[in-house]
């Protein structure tokens, strides 16, 4: 880290925050993988990565004294907040034409 | 002092969300969710980012795990059986994880910072404005092509999860206001002479 990053007054460094996003990405990966049949736990999954993106967005836009990065930030906010009004509102449509939210049972349309 | 906070948000942040993925009642994984947020929302504080802390709280706290909430009580789901599934996914699930966090890892570790990032900033932060203020200034300037797109999405979003779930349903008398409108009270009205002792 010699190349000017100004983390004069912070003991945290960017790395920190590096690794609790990477971290949190991971966490939500797992999620997407264990509960393949939930699709509420799916989309908080898809949330935290989500979340883990904002973190690395914030981070990099405050150490590297840049903005666009907190600009950015606002429209993966409006994005994700769009996904999930529309996943719960395909989610309870679902499960008012089929009693379940098993996505598994999601494939009865192929040929 | 600085540095023991940020391991505290830091923590419930990565606590808060692997509860969220393992927890076995789907209310319970809600809560941890809006831990959390919350937390992170502490950490952009720390990080000088204060308008997006408080974004994150109004939207993903006051709307988004609410919204979630609320559909996790409002579906009468036997979340008991889903989750007696997911022993059967840990393996897989684990290994998936364990092979991306090597991933990171390895770029993480083979990372290193651009001799030239500081010139190749877009919009340097200004020290004599606020978070808030300094962001105002170019979100409604530089990017607000992007900010009214940003607007037409969540119309598009907001359009669409009425469509999705509007219902509508027979056997529910509704109002009809073009019927109430064209309504004739000389049909409606009928008026007959009624004798007395002999009804109609």
């Amino acid at each position: 880290m010699d190349s000017g990053w100004d983390e004069s007054d912070h003991m945290v460094g960017l790395e920190h925050y590096l690794t609790v996003a990477a971290t949190l990405f991971v966490i939500g990966v797992f999620g997407l993988f264990l509960n393949r049949k939930n699709v509420i736990i799916l989309l908080m999954s898809i949330e935290l990565m989500l979340l883990a993106v904002n973190i690395n967005l914030v981070a990099f836009s405050a150490f590297l004294g840049d903005l666009v990065g907190q600009v950015f930030t606002l429209f993966v906010l409006t994005v994700a907040a769009a996904e999930a009004a529309i996943g719960l509102a395909i989610l309870v449509c679902f499960f008012r034409n089929r009693g379940t939210i098993a996505v598994e049972d999601a494939n009865v349309m192929k040929g | 002092m600085s540095d023991w906070v940020f391991y505290l948000f830091a923590l419930s942040v990565l606590m808060g969300g692997f509860f969220t993925v393992v927890s076995r009642n789907p209310v319970h994984s809600v809560l941890w969710l809006i831990l959390s947020f919350l937390s992170t929302s502490g950490l952009f504080v720390l990080l000088g980012a204060e308008f997006v802390a408080m974004l994150l709280i109004i939207v993903y706290v006051g709307a988004v795990a609410v919204l979630f909430l609320f559909v996790v009580m409002m579906l009468d789901v036997d979340f008991a059986a889903l989750k007696a599934e997911m022993a059967k996914y840990m393996p897989l699930a684990l290994l998936i994880a364990v092979i991306l966090l090597m991933q990171f890892v390895m770029a993480f570790g083979a990372w290193e910072s651009n001799a030239a990032a500081q010139s190749l900033r877009a919009q340097i932060t200004l020290e004599q404005y606020h978070n808030t203020e300094a962001l105002g200034l170019i979100l409604y300037d530089q990017y607000f092509l992007l900010f009214q797109l940003a607007g037409l999405i969540l119309l598009v979003a907001m359009i669409g999860a009425i469509v999705l779930t509007l219902r509508h349903r027979q056997e529910i008398k509704r109002q009809d206001i073009l019927a109430q409108m064209y309504r004739d009270p000389a049909h409606a009205l009928e008026l007959r002479d009624v004798k007395p002792g002999q009804g109609l």
